[in-house]
């Protein structure tokens, strides 16, 4: 079994796997970050059964937390599997903060969180701004510190998908994207490695100023929601509100209620960025 | 409801729940339960008027007349109601004489 570690903001992983081209990849694109001694978690990708590490190799994802039912994946797509189970042990095992899938990124110590379904853009959104004058704090999770209220940054490799891959590409360095994997079941991926000062910063915790909910594919748009909506999409949003409890509640109603929210829809990049602009200096 | 004698309820005490208005819902979250409860009006108001005692619907609604404009027969009417929805969701608690 070969062997990887890597740490990103507060969570170490280690990943191990019956092939190593999966793990020479993460060690290209994670080649900035920290590796710890002791990790959080521990996943490995295994061959299915031992004669499909040579035949048709196919990838099945094991670790400290599992999906029992989640399909392998063909090896060229390793790289996909382990970021897939990286999310996965965040998703069910984390307990120092409260999760929410949504992206962030700062500015001055303060932080914009963007969330939505799938598709909504909160992930490019927070890629582009990150290649204009923010720093990304992730592009998945957003961790919320119960004591503090504050942001703990988690800038994994941001996971492009179909149309954004292209968009990012115009934008970001050339060195700074892993291999572009066709086929798989959210369509083309391809990852970005966060910028340096997003990664040499990623214990830096930022206080949350924005919450914003884009809808991409709409005429430009800003739309009031009212805290009772806010609270129910961001339980939806959390993958460890019940289990954190009393703490998960505090720490969630602390924060509806302090940051100022708005739904967004905007068509393209450059709309998207005019919005934010505009309420981050209307109301951050 | 057993012979004559009204059903009695008593509410979750006041320490057990954390309360967060934030505009027509309220949140209640039960410590007991680990439930997150999104409620509207008149809940909160049937709990802060319930305080520790044993009441029945009559005398909640009574209680609440005393703070808003009720019309008596349909505030006994719509608190009976809102009781036995808090008694299923554990917020306030059949009480058998």
């Amino acid at each position: 079994m070969h062997e990887f570690r890597v740490q990103v903001g507060p969570a170490a992983f280690r990943i191990g796997s019956a092939w190593k081209r999966p793990l020479d990849q993460l060690a290209e694109l994670y080649r900035d970050y920290p590796v710890p001694e002791v990790p959080d978690y521990s996943v490995r990708l295994k061959a299915v059964s031992f004669w499909r590490r040579f035949i048709r190799p196919s990838v099945a994802i094991n670790g400290d937390y599992m999906l029992p039912d989640a399909a392998p994946l063909p090896l060229v797509q390793g790289l996909l599997a382990a970021e897939m189970a990286m999310n996965l042990q965040m998703a069910l095992g984390w307990r120092r903060h409260l999760l929410l899938h949504a992206s962030a990124v700062e500015k001055n110590g303060r932080a914009v969180i963007m969330t939505g379904a799938s598709g909504s853009g909160k992930s490019t959104l927070a890629a582009m701004l990150g290649c204009r004058g923010w720093r990304l704090m992730g592009d998945e999770f957003v961790l919320l510190d119960p004591v503090t209220g504050e942001l703990a940054p988690f800038p994994r490799l941001i996971s492009l998908k179909n149309e954004a891959i292209g968009a990012m590409q115009a934008m970001a360095l050339d060195g700074r994207f892993g291999p572009l994997m066709t086929g798989t079941p959210k369509g083309n991926i391809r990852h970005l490695v966060p910028a340096r000062d997003a990664i040499r910063s990623m214990a830096e915790p930022a206080q949350p100023a924005l919450l914003l909910f884009p809808s991409f594919g709409f005429e430009p748009a800003v739309r009031e929601i009212s805290l009772s909506e806010v609270f129910m999409r961001l339980t939806q949003a959390s993958t460890n509100y019940v289990a954190l409890g009393e703490r998960g509640f505090t720490t969630l109603t602390r924060f509806i209620k302090t940051v100022p929210a708005r739904a967004i829809d905007y068509r393209d990049g450059q709309e998207a960025e005019a919005l934010v602009d505009r309420l981050w200096s209307e109301l951050a | 409801m057993t012979g004559s004698q009204p059903l009695k309820y008593k509410a979750e005490p006041a320490d057990r729940l954390l309360v967060e208005p934030l505009d027509a819902i309220t949140l209640i979250y039960q410590r007991r339960s680990g439930i997150t409860h999104m409620v509207a009006e008149p809940v909160p108001e049937i709990l802060t008027a319930m305080g520790s005692d044993v009441l029945d619907a009559n005398a909640v609604a009574i209680r609440l007349a005393s703070q808003f404009e009720l019309n008596d027969a349909e505030a006994i009417h719509i608190v009976a109601a809102r009781l036995e929805e808090m008694a299923a969701l554990g917020l306030v608690e059949r009480v058998h004489a």
